[in-house]
Formats: structure tokens, sequence, C-alpha cells
């Protein structure tokens, strides 16, 4: 369910594979190209005129297994979601539990977002 | 002067396009024909050289790796074996031994992937077929959560979109497509019909479509999961009066909210499409060899991914032995970490008790495991140092060859040393 509060809006995230990502990863995970597919957040454009976070601005995304700062794009999104890369910066905010299957919830899980 | 390689198989992802035409001017790869933009990095990037393998960052011998390797894994009292997706067919057969010598817990990128895709096809089945028909026949596709521009880049004009086949003589102007997904993306401009799921509510939708199947009123609904019922409609119609309807899913069902109960309710759905067409399913299997990981084990252990070898003969435990859980309750107190990277691609939660716990790494690549690893094998890259077995998304195997004069030992060689070493 997505809300505010004081600590920001809560929205969804969902991770997932990117082109670039799967380029940069050749390049190795400590290259600048990786770094840069994997270090960022997508969201939807009114969402950000709303919570008042510029193209390119650094926002806050806090869940209940951690958080990360990421400069955040206006992306192909509906309201209410937040993609971002699969890769180690995400999988801060990725809680390990599966819910008895071995799949964490890469998709559709809560975050709180916030400009940094 | 220079020599050219033809039909090399990129073993990146599940494609495993084995067209790639290699150009080499000495060991130097000069031009690459036929790979994608993702596939392209893998020969692009590749370095052949032999590189000595490391013992708490210092560089060793192979025989002194295997030794340290082998000491940790006999001092521990319940080691997991994890990764596999990106090592040939042979290698994962060693790793599945080792597994049973140890009674350790082995577990695959499944586990993470298409783990709940096993489990819907130990639930309900799964009514499949390969590439070459869905090329050859298909008429009817859809991509239900998922993302082949991304992932799969070449998947479109081999397979499912653009190619010709015996009763595809038009190419796409003979195929109807459909993409379901949360957002549009890459894929969904590609499709004649986008409909646009809410996240989390693709069970709802699934379960409308078998309703909708089977003729059922589902009453003054107008809308279901985001979509408009007409359009699901619109698309059952379509779905009974194909010749040959071809679904391709992904990540976005199970690793959303629902996993394998959501790939229970499409294969279900599929199946029971099977009373009015020919209909298939076929999951996107992400590693180049993440499908071979599923046979392999299964072949050995009757079980796909997350086995016990603890008691001496294989369980079975989904959220039990799966890496993520194992690793996040800390149960893990030692690990081997075979052609994968679970530090940049797990919970943190779980990355973490990789770095308390000894950590054997076994990657062509450097990796963010293998920075954290207290030994590691930088070994050859199956496909292009190593000969081998891949099998492909649709379970198709195809044979590897060794492409670059490089000597770096095999996954499988290493996990043969270990074998004998342990004791």
């Amino acid at each position: 369910m997505n809300g505010r509060s004081a600590l920001g809006e809560s929205l969804t995230l969902i991770t997932g594979r990117t082109r670039e990502q799967g380029i940069g990863m050749h390049k190795g995970k400590a290259s600048t190209e990786y770094r840069r597919a994997t270090e960022r957040a997508e969201m939807n454009a009114d969402d950000m005129a709303r919570l008042l976070i510029q193209d390119g601005g650094r926002v806050r995304l806090r869940s209940a297994a951690g958080e990360v700062e990421l400069p955040a794009h206006a992306g192909s999104l509906p309201p209410g979601l937040v993609f971002v890369p699969m890769g180690a910066s995400v999988n801060v905010l990725v809680e390990a539990e599966t819910q008895g299957t071995g799949m964490p919830s890469f998709k559709g899980s809560s975050v709180t977002v916030e400009p940094a | 002067m220079s020599t050219t390689v033809e039909h090399v198989a990129c073993t990146f992802c599940g494609c495993v396009c084995d067209d790639i035409a290699v150009e080499f001017e000495g060991t130097r790869v000069v031009r690459l024909r036929s790979a994608c933009g993702v596939g392209r990095g893998v020969i692009d990037e590749h370095d052949p050289e032999v590189r000595p393998p490391l013992v708490g960052g210092r560089e060793v011998r192979w025989e002194e790796a295997v030794e340290a390797a082998a000491a940790i894994l006999d001092q521990a009292d319940s080691p997991l074996i994890y990764g596999l997706s990106s090592s040939a067919v042979e290698a994962q057969r060693k790793a599945v031994e080792l597994a049973d010598r140890l009674g350790a817990i082995i577990d695959t990128t499944s586990s993470v992937c298409h783990g709940p895709t096993g489990l819907a096809m130990q639930a309900v089945g799964e009514a499949t077929c390969t590439l070459g028909e869905v090329r050859d026949r298909a008429d009817l596709i859809v991509f239900w959560g998922c993302n082949p521009s991304a992932s799969h880049p070449r998947h479109f004009n081999r397979f499912s979109l653009t190619p010709k086949g015996a009763l595809t003589p038009n190419g796409r102007s003979d195929r109807t497509v459909f993409a379901i997904d949360v957002r549009p993306t890459g894929s969904t401009k590609q499709a004649d019909h986008f409909l646009q799921v809410d996240v989390g509510a693709d069970f709802e939708v699934l379960t409308t479509l078998r309703s909708l199947v089977k003729g059922n009123d589902v009453g003054a609904v107008a809308s279901v999961g985001g979509i408009p019922v007409d359009r699901l409609r619109d698309l059952v119609d379509r779905m009974k009066d194909c010749r040959y309807g071809v679904v391709f899913m992904g990540m976005g069902l199970t690793m959303s909210r629902g996993r394998h109960l959501n790939v229970s309710e499409l294969f279900s759905l599929v199946s029971e499409l099977n009373e009015y067409a020919r209909f298939s399913v076929i999951p996107m299997r992400g590693h180049g060899n993440v499908a071979g990981a599923d046979q392999v084990l299964t072949w050995a252990s009757g079980y796909p991914f997350a086995v016990s070898y603890a008691r001496g003969y294989p369980q079975f435990g989904p959220g039990e032995f799966t890496a993520v859980d194992v690793l996040a309750r800390g149960e893990a107190d030692a690990a081997l970490i075979v052609a994968s990277d679970p530090v940049a691609h797990f919970p943190r939660a779980a990355a973490e008790h990789l770095e308390r716990i000894p950590t054997i790494v076994l990657d062509p690549t450097p990796s963010l495991t293998a920075a954290i690893a207290q030994v590691v094998f930088p070994t050859a890259y199956y496909g292009l140092d190593a000969a081998g077995t891949a099998y492909r998304m649709d379970n198709v195997p195809i044979p590897l060859r060794r492409v670059f004069p490089s000597e770096r030992p095999t996954d499988e060689e290493i996990l043969d040393r270990m074998i004998e070493a342990v004791t």
C-alpha cells in the first residue's frame, strides 16, 4: 500500500535486468559502466515532481532491510513504482525472507522514497 | 592473416546462440559476427591468460589451492555449494558428486531465478516445446513478465518474433504478439498488444483467464489487476482460435507476490488451452546453463535445486536448503561458489554471511564474491576456454567448443581434484 508519512512516501520497488547492466557486467563490477548501470533509480515523472525530486537528483530509498542513496531518473513507469537494476546497490533494500520458496521479494516490496 | 571460427556458442544467456563467428588475428579477437550487444562483451572482454589461484589473497600453486579448499570443506559441518548456472554440465556433475561426498547442501542460481517455476512444474506439470517449434509453428506469442530485449536480445530474431519458419513463411506478420508486464519496456513496444498488469496482480489475471477459457461468467467486473476484462476476453478468444500458441514467462511471475502459485496458474492455463489449440510455455532461463543445472541436479538427486545431502541421501527443501535462506539464517559454515556472484545478487543479509565464513570461488572473471573469498580459482570460461555442454532454455543440449588456446583448468578439473582431496 502506497502512502505518505513523515519519513517520505511509500512506493513499490521492482528490480530487474537491463541491457546496460548486462553489458557493464563484462567490464567488471568495479567498472564505471557497471556502477553507472546499477546505481540508479527510475521513477514515474509525476511521482518525482510531487516528491520534489529533479531528474538526476539523488533520492534516499529505505526499506525494512536497509537504505541506499541513488540518482533518480524519470522512466517509463506507472505511478507508484520505483525500478532499480539488479545488483549490489538495490540488494541492500531487498529482505532475505523467501516465504518458503528460496526466492526473496526482488519485485513488489515497499520502499520509502524521499529526496536525499 | 586472420582465422575465423564459425558456429561458436555464446553461453551468457539461456538462448545459447550457436551461430557466432569469431575472427582472430593470432590470439586477438578482431571481429565478431552475430553476437548481441550483451553477448559481445563475453568474448570481447575475455582474457584467456592463465592467472594463478589465490589463498588468503596470496598467489599459490594450483595444488596448494586445492588442498586449502579441501581443508575448508573437510572442517565444515554444513558446507554450501552454490551457483553452477554459468558452468558446463560436466562440471555440474562433479559439483553434485562433491556435495554427496561432503554431505553438503547444494543449490543453484535457479532458486533466485526460476526456482518457483520448478515448484510449479512439480505441482501441475509443464506443457512445453522447443524453440525450433516456436520458430516454425507458433502464430500466437505471449511474453509474460519478461523483457527479452534487455535479457535475451536475440530471442526475438532467432526464435519468437521475426524469423521465417515452415508454417510462418512471412515471419513477423504471421505472428500475433501479446506482452503482459507491470511497465512498458523495450519488449512491450515490440508487441501488437500490451496489457499492463498491476504489480502483484498476475495471479488474479491468470485465474480470470482460466475462468474465461472455461466459458464462465466473471460477472460485472470491469477490470482485473488493472486490465479491462474485455481485453482479457480478446486474449482468450485469440488463444482458443490460434494454431500454435506459446507463452514465454519470466521473473515478473517468479519474483512477485505469489511466486510459484503464479506460475502454477499459468502452467494450468496453458495445459487447459490444449483442448482448443496446441499450446506451450517456455520459461525464459537467464544464465547460459541454468537449465543444465536443473537437469543435472535432477538426474543425480531427483530434485532441481535446494538439495541437502546432510543425511546421506538427497532431501529437497525450498526455503530450507535454498542458498539465500541458508545464508541469511547463518547456517552454512563454509561455501563453495561455482561461476556465480551471490555477493552482488543476493539480499545483503544473505551476502554478508559469505564474508563471515570461509568461502571458495571458482570463476573465470573477477567478482564481488571472489573479492571476499578465502580461496579463488580463476578457471576456464566454458565455451571459450573449455569444451562441454550447455542446456538452452528449452532444454536442448548445445555442444560447446574450446575457442581460445587457453591453458586454464576447467571447473570440472578443479572439482575433480577437490573430490580426490577431501577425506
